[in-house]
């Protein structure tokens, strides 16, 4: 491998995060090795389960599949980024809360980018609109039920 | 109605809101001051002899502190415990001198960063020599084939016959008999976060501290063992979020790997399984079984006896998976009155990757077979499958129910719970969906389960598979502890894999006392000051920790009354507690009010009564309700003490031209007794539902015939999504159990324990007109495709 570094600037959660990085360091281990942004999670590595769901420039994307250098000039942003300005809960973020949307927790942070990145599109979404935007997304706990309900409660709470 | 405060009301977790939030703590995020990573070289062969190892051009490489083999591991480090009867298996994280599976570790390598131990790893250069492999069953238990482990003698590690009630008596007498084939295919629950384990050796004060993915009883003890190191020389820290578990984080050969490691480079290590590895050589693959059921029956429906014989391919070692036959031993008659039962049980290795405990520890490969013999003399009959299941479920009055293999049921009403399912489908409007799919050409069925949740497992089926493993107990236990300033804090003694029991402990504890759930802390013990758990296995911590919590919370509640009852200077009995606060009946006036009584605990010791320590703290230790007793001459036990029930309902359609099945309305009637929380018991009952419809449909370990395992990616092994998994409809009923503190059965293994069962008869009364049928899971639609075309049984 070349120990090459790259010099990078990316916006993360609304503040400039400047770095220098190897080409072959994904996304994923950047924000969560040197940013120490643990909330976003590493599940399968290959772009299937969706649990390291960031969104790039506002659209959900895989940050296994990405590396550090190709975000250089974007905007990112991760679960911690998703709470509202005064450190609170956003209205998904506390939709999950009511409907108990989770258990382990560790797809969650997946599943709200995902869900988030809908409503951001999406504000009125049908459940299979919903269950299309998460379908990328695996949970082995909920059976997704109680996902579905977080989202439309969101939804509903958002208008 | 619902009698109690905050118990059974809809209430949030505390957990959820640090994971919505991303302030879960999984391993992945203990970061220790200097830590170094571990990565493994596996091997490529199902079996073959290890003929060297040449660690050099990987040890040449930036960063890389030292490679491990298996000659020096197996030197150093104590075998795995093996629980059945097979002192000659021995079982090291590393192999040595041969591999026994695809993806078995051969060695590991340390460097400073996960990167550069990884491509070290890919310069280990491993030369091996091949040998026969065996990876059917079948073919393993016959004579001449490859044996796994030479030094036992045998494949077989596990063969157990029992027959419990006159059965050959009763299948002389039955007017019908019916024997056919099931076969659960190799699957697991495959959490999303793989296992993960960071470990660092103090030499000033010889602890080897832990963190780790764990959900395995007794695992500090049995880490500590195989590092040759007293019990106190290991502290696990409970403090860990799980990110989900299903049963198989057990972890054992990955924890007793790094440990040594840790101690011996004297630096801290993190090990965290990539996908592969946790699929392949993470040895947490699930049961992989074949039932060849018998089954005697009368013309009007009832049901005799039947016999099952259940042959479980382990894989290539074995810790606790074999004893996955022998759970279903507590529900061996499923929801029915069956008058005798024989069952023969065995468990043979092969060249694949170990099997580990997987949700319902065996009982929903068992269910399935039940379900499907069900079905199948429904068939037979041309009864109808409803009536046929009423005609044989046990009656309301009949509980406490003690079956053939020695287990009571607590309780159930389980004709009330299929009715209420059948009314919440809305039955008869199904069928007469179907029959109109039908008659526009379309494959649709209806597929129903009844069965069993056997919770609050005591473990009696260790000694009752292996006579010199004597376990009679199961305990769990909670401390509560009230503060100086009268905050109440929960002590739980195990990590947690998203089954929300900090919200359990703190809403038991504030029934008890009165106080609001909310303000109540729960925080988790290390293994060296924990009192002694049984880790959440086995549908029991609602019943076992739950029981444990309360019973502690009663002794604070017992010590306040006894304080005022000595201050007042009148009996307990005069007294009356309420919201925390003690008064003499019939003068509210008089009163000592929490904070005081806490201050006259922790400050006023003149004023405490004689025979009360000061500070105001309880543990409880549980032991199981109904535990304790040893087999009989038959092997009768009384095994779990809490059975919940479930009745499952779906709706199918299938795609005659692809063998797609496309999943309808489904609805699970499910009887758990009190729920404690009952969001938390629906999104794991709908949880376990959608497990079960990646073991009936999607999921398989498959095995090509060389050995190597075909689904290493979530391309190859496929996880239900939202896409797949239909809106579920959960219907409740209340039957309490007698036993437990509020009447709380388990549920964590909800819903898995039936969908399989249910999908699988759903499949086959849609496939029934065209003549053909499946007893093989998963039912993939390349399988339905084919049982279609070719119109038979597969």
């Amino acid at each position: 491998m070349s120990d090459k570094l790259h010099e990078v600037s990316i916006e993360v959660n609304g503040k400039a995060r400047p770095g220098a990085v190897p080409a072959r360091l994904s996304l994923v281990d950047w924000l969560r090795d040197e940013l120490c942004l643990t909330g976003t999670h590493v599940g399968c590595e290959h772009g299937i389960c969706g649990a390291c769901s960031v969104m790039l420039d506002g659209e959900p994307v895989r940050s296994c599949l990405m590396y550090t250098v190709q975000a250089n000039g974007h905007r990112v942003t991760t679960v911690e980024g998703l709470a509202k300005p005064d450190g609170s809960m956003s209205i998904l973020q506390d939709a999950f809360c009511e409907t108990h949307g989770l258990q382990c927790g560790y797809c969650t942070p997946g599943m709200l980018i995902a869900a988030q990145g809908l409503l951001n599109s999406n504000p009125n979404p049908t459940e299979e609109q919903i269950r299309d935007a998460i379908g990328g997304n695996l949970c082995r706990c909920t059976g997704y039920q109680q996902i579905v309900e977080a989202v439309q409660l969101a939804a509903e709470r958002t208008k | 109605m619902n009698p109690f405060r905050y118990i059974g009301k809809k209430r949030r977790t505390k957990e959820d809101p640090r994971f919505v939030s991303g302030r879960g703590r999984y391993v992945a995020d203990i970061a220790l001051a200097g830590m170094k990573h571990v990565a493994l070289v596996a091997s490529p062969h199902a079996s073959a002899r290890i003929v060297s190892i040449n660690t050099r051009p990987a040890l040449a490489l930036p960063g890389v502190l030292y490679v491990l083999t298996g000659e020096e591991f197996c030197a150093g480090t104590d075998s795995l415990v093996t629980g059945v009867d097979a002192p000659k298996l021995t079982r090291f994280a590393l192999a040595k001198g041969v591999v026994r599976y695809a993806g078995e570790w051969v060695a590991a390598v340390v460097a400073d960063t996960r990167a550069q131990a990884e491509d070290a790893a890919e310069l280990v250069g491993v030369e091996y020599e091949p040998l026969p492999h065996v990876i059917d069953p079948e073919q393993a238990m016959a004579p001449g084939a490859p044996l796994v482990h030479p030094a036992h003698g045998s494949n077989v590690i596990l063969h157990k016959k029992f027959v419990w009630g006159p059965v050959e008596e009763i299948f002389a007498k039955a007017q019908h008999q019916l024997a056919f084939r099931a076969t659960w295919g190799r699957s697991a629950t495959v959490p999303i976060e793989t296992f993960g384990v960071a470990a660092q050796w103090d030499p000033g004060t010889e602890i080897l501290d832990v963190w780790a993915s764990i959900q395995m009883p007794k695992y500090p003890d049995q880490v500590a063992k195989a590092l040759r190191l007293p019990g106190n020389g290991v502290r696990v820290h409970y403090d860990v979020d799980v990110g989900g578990s299903y049963g198989v984080k057990r972890g054992l050969k990955h924890t007793v790997l790094v440990g040594y490691l840790a101690k011996k480079l004297g630096v801290p290590l993190r090990f965290i399984e990539d996908r592969l590895e946790n699929l392949r050589g993470g040895d947490m693959q699930g049961p992989d079984r074949f039932f060849d059921m018998q089954v005697a029956f009368d013309s009007d429906g009832t049901l005799r006896a039947w016999k099952i014989r259940a042959v479980d391919d382990v894989g290539a070692y074995a810790g606790r998976a074999p004893f996955q036959l022998g759970k279903p031993i507590t529900a061996i008659c499923g929801p029915y009155r069956i008058l005798a039962v024989e069952y023969d049980a065995t468990s043979v290795l092969t060249h694949k990757t170990p099997q580990e405990a997987v949700r319902g520890f065996g009982q929903s490969p068992t269910n399935f077979a039940m379900e499907r013999c069900v079905d199948r003399v429904a068939a037979f009959l041309k009864m109808d499958r409803v009536e046929l299941r009423k005609k044989n479920l046990i009656r309301k009055d009949q509980f406490p129910y003690t079956i053939p293999s020695g287990s009571t049921y607590d309780s159930g009403d389980y004709h009330a719970v299929l009715d209420k399912a059948l009314a919440a489908i809305g039955y008869p409007a199904l069928i007469a969906k179907r029959e109109a799919a039908r008659k526009g050409g379309k494959l649709a069925g209806i597929g129903i389960s009844t069965c069993l949740e056997p919770s609050g497992g005591n473990s009696a089926f260790e000694v009752l598979l292996n006579p010199k493993n004597e376990t009679t107990t199961w305990m769990d236990s909670c401390l509560v502890r009230i503060d100086l300033a009268g905050s109440i804090t929960g002590v739980m003694n195990t990590s947690s894999s998203g089954q929300g029991h900090e919200s359990l402990v703190s809403t038991v504890v504030g029934e008890i006392l009165e106080r609001d759930p909310a303000s109540v802390r729960v925080v988790r013990a290390d293994s060296l000051s924990a009192l002694p758990s049984n880790s959440p296995v086995g549908s029991r911590m609602a019943i076992m920790l739950g029981g444990a919590a309360a019973g502690a919370a009663k002794k604070i509640r017992e010590t306040l009354v006894a304080i005022a009852a000595h201050n007042f200077e009148c009996a307990p009995e005069d007294l009356e507690y309420r919201n925390g606060d003690v008064s003499l009946k019939g003068a509210p006036e008089k009163k000592l009010a929490w904070d005081q009584l806490v201050e006259i605990a922790h400050r006023k010791f003149h004023r405490m009564p004689p025979g009360i320590e000061p500070g105001l703290q309880a543990k409880f230790v549980w032991e199981v309700p109904t535990g304790g007793g040893l087999p009989d001459a038959e092997g009768r036990v009384q095994m779990y003490p809490c059975y919940s029930f479930e009745a499952h309902l779906v709706y199918v359609e299938i795609d005659p031209d692809t063998g797609k099945p496309a999943l309808g309305k489904y609805v699970c009637g499910h009887d758990c007794g009190v729920m404690i929380n009952p969001d938390i018991v629906h999104g794991m009952t709908y949880g376990g539902i959608a497990h079960g419809i990646g073991a009936a449909l999607y999921e398989k370990f498959s095995y090509t015939e060389d050995g190597q395992l075909a689904a290493g990616t979530f391309m190859d092994y496929l996880l239900p999504s939202a896409m797949e998994v239909p809106a579920l409809a959960i219907v409740d009923h209340c039957t309490p159990s007698p036993l437990t503190t509020f009447g709380q059965k388990g549920s964590g293994e909800a819903g898995y324990l039936g969908a399989p069962a249910a999908i699988a008869n759903a499949v086959n009364d849609a496939l029934a007109p065209a003549g053909a049928a499946i007893d093989t899971l998963p039912m993939s639609h390349l399988a339905i495709w084919n049982a279609i075309h070719s119109g038979k049984r597969t």
